[in-house]
């Protein structure tokens, strides 16, 4: 076997069979469930008289539906409910671990996966949600399915699977104070733009994502979704191995070391061939704010909102007018003068304690700027609150003005009460600045936590790095 | 799934192009959490007078006369007629399982959106697509006085009615699967002794993932 990337060797370990077509059947040895996306698939199996093959290699929890506030009320939206209490149904049923609402542990699918150490490095892991790519960061093959393949890998521990191109996307050199991984995967995708990465597995390699926390990693590789990569990979390295040692589910003992010196050959062997090669300077990366409706419409914090009468593509002028229209903003507009009414502080791409303490960094001494009708700080998991109370971050927060709410997805999606409402401008840490996304009409600005919460307590965008 | 058996069944003319998934089921039973159930929900919109609801009980809805699923001649129809482009829009299944769950088996149409197209196999649906001409010729039959009957035959590839025979082409592999029931799952589980023996390997090489 020649040189191959750590997708070859992902891929090649997990090839059950392969079809004359080239269709494989790639073991999945990982699934994460959560509540939106798998009755149906549970419904399944029940229908066809099937059990999970094997039901431990699954982990449920709720978090899309659940309340952020007020916890003791219960959910208040029938629909909602159902949806929670039939995922609780179904783990009893079927036999599979589920940590429900009020377990110390529930929060954001994938926070609680790589936090409890059921995501590991060589391994498949799918669950029904696009951000799946997030456990990618620990040499995984990490990828969003839908309910009929959340189905299938419950009934048959397998997808049936085409082969990627593999990119390496490499950033070299080293970040500047005040710029975080954040800043670095929306530069990326405004490099390549949202379908840069559409038919690739990404590979995120180079100095300054070696030099990223395990936090950062996953940041950046939630995101390889928002570029259209099926995956992204980061290669295992002794922070990944560290990270994992003592997690709940990660193995114990001699096989913990056995294991680690598996991990460690997951990586992509010196002089394996990509079928594309990007690179970026780290040391011009400045920290990012999107201003349009996709995340490729992102700029430096030193930008002005561009003009479509500039762009000589009329297809993608015509998408900046639109843009510009929804985001009720105008062309040459300094993004610094840009006022948000919301800040948001959570999601799978920045809920964990690296980005807490990055944002409470910012705010400790501060208030929240009287612009701002909500500031709003949500953890990705039980853990990862526990952790920050524990450092007095929530005092921090709740000084300056912000709340301080349960584990959940929350305002990322807006399929709790938490959203914004038509026209309302927000600083969000999440990763979707899609039309609608945080409520009909609202508009997202992606920001880095350090940056949302630099536009808290200041009332407009601001580059972190002057306060 | 079932096997696809041959039959005798009424046809349904729904006589409208570009007919969405959205029409097809609409978006607010997209919180259901079940597969099954969504048959009474079929062409909602269409199909009553009032606004629907998951979980509400349609026996004492008001229906639209006009709606040709409303028309007592074609109760308990088996095939589906309907004009080009049909099951266009987002990917959703719940389409097709509102479609198989109302008892449809067969559509027959022009042309299809090609998600909606492989869903409906995944699903035991057959959608055959036969030329415009014989589309049109359908049609004129299927709204007269009395239900026109079509016998389909997906072993031999034909439909019969009245006497004449039309063929249509279907996917072989596509074709296999109906025949023998076997759903994406059934047929990964045609490989069950690989995916064992992949197990039994990956427990030696690598136990720390079971
Ligand atoms: S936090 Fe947002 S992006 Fe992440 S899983 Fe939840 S809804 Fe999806």
């Amino acid at each position: 076997m020649g040189a191959r990337t750590l997708y070859d060797k992902l891929w090649d370990d997990h090839l059950v069979r392969v079809d004359e077509d080239g269709t494989a059947l790639l073991y999945i040895d990982r699934q994460l469930v959560h509540e939106v996306t798998s009755p149906q698939a549970f419904e399944g199996l029940r229908l066809a008289g099937r059990t999970p093959w094997r039901a431990a290699a699954n982990l449920a929890v709720p978090d899309h539906n659940v309340p952020t506030a007020n916890l003791a009320a219960g959910i208040t939206d029938p629909v909602a409910r159902l949806q929670v209490e039939t995922l609780g149904a179904n783990c009893r049923t079927f036999g599979i671990t589920e940590f429900a609402m009020g377990d110390p542990r529930q929060g954001i699918c994938h926070v609680i996966g790589p936090e409890q150490g059921f995501t590991l490095p060589g391994s498949t892991l799918v669950c029904g949600d696009s951000h799946t790519a997030t456990h990618g960061a620990f040499g995984a093959l990490a990828f969003g399915v839908g309910t009929s393949e959340v189905e299938h890998v419950l009934a048959t521990q397998c997808l049936l699977q085409r082969k990627s191109k593999a990119m390496l996307i490499s950033v070299e050199g080293a970040v500047g104070p005040g710029v975080t991984a954040k800043d670095i995967v929306l530069a990326i995708i405004g490099e390549i733009g949202t379908a840069g990465g559409t038919g690739f597995v990404v590979e995120f390699g180079g100095a300054a994502i070696r030099a990223l926390s395990m936090e950062g990693r996953m940041t950046v590789c939630n995101m390889a979704i928002e570029a259209g990569a099926r995956a992204g990979l980061v290669a295992v390295d002794e922070q990944t191995i560290g990270y994992l040692r003592g997690r709940h589910f990660a193995p114990k003992g001699d096989l913990f070391e056995r294991a680690a010196d598996h991990w460690r050959t997951m990586v992509s062997d010196p002089g394996a061939a990509f079928d594309q090669v990007v690179r970026l300077d780290a040391a011009d990366i400045k920290p990012q704010v999107t201003w349009g409706t996709s995340p490729e419409m992102v700029l430096p914090v030193d930008g002005r909102v561009p003009d479509p009468a500039l762009e000589p593509d009329p297809t993608k002028a015509a998408g900046m007018r639109r843009a510009l229209a929804y985001m009720g903003l105008e062309a040459g507009t300094p993004i610094t003068a840009i006022r948000p009414d919301k800040v948001f502080i959570g999601s799978c791409t920045n809920s964990r304690i690296e980005d807490l303490r990055a944002a409470a960094a910012v705010v400790d001494g501060r208030r929240v700027a009287p612009g701002i009708r909500l500031a709003l700080v949500v953890p990705g998991s039980g853990p990862v609150k526990v952790q920050a109370e524990a450092e007095g971050l929530d005092r921090i927060f709740t000084a300056a003005g912000f709340e301080w709410r349960e584990p959940g997805c929350s305002m990322c999606l807006a399929m709790n009460a938490d959203r914004l409402e038509p026209q309302e401008r927000c600083a969000s840490t999440s990763n979707r600045n899609f039309e609608g996304r945080q409520g009909p009409g609202g508009r997202t600005h992606l920001v880095s936590p350090a940056m949302a919460a630099a536009a808290a307590v200041t009332g407009h965008f601001v580059d972190v790095r002057t306060l | 799934m079932d096997p696809f058996q041959n039959f005798t069944g009424v046809v349904l003319p729904l006589d409208r192009a570009n007919v969405d998934t959205d029409a097809i089921i609409p978006k607010q039973f997209l919180k259901s959490i079940k597969r099954s159930g969504f048959g009474p929900y079929l062409f909602d919109e269409w199909r009553y007078l009032d606004h629907g609801e998951p979980e509400m009980d349609c026996t004492a809805r008001p229906r639209n006369p006009d709606f040709v699923l409303n028309d007592p001649r074609y109760a308990g129809a088996e095939v589906l007629l309907a004009r080009e482009n049909f099951g266009c829009g987002s990917s959703r299944e719940h389409a097709p399982w509102a479609l198989a769950d109302f008892g449809i088996r067969v559509i027959l149409a022009p042309s299809y959106a090609d998600i909606f197209f492989h869903n409906c196999f995944k699903n035991g649906i057959l959608p055959i697509v036969l030329d415009a001409a014989t589309v049109a010729r359908l049609f004129a039959h299927a709204g007269g006085g009395q239900a026109l009957r079509i016998a389909v035959d997906l072993s031999g590839q034909t439909l019969d009615l009245a006497g004449e025979t039309i063929a249509f082409s279907v996917d072989a592999f596509r074709k296999q699967c109906l025949l023998e029931g076997l759903d994406d799952i059934g047929l990964t589980l045609q490989h069950v002794d690989a995916i064992r023996a992949y197990e039994a390997r990956r427990q030696v090489e690598a136990p720390w993932q079971f």
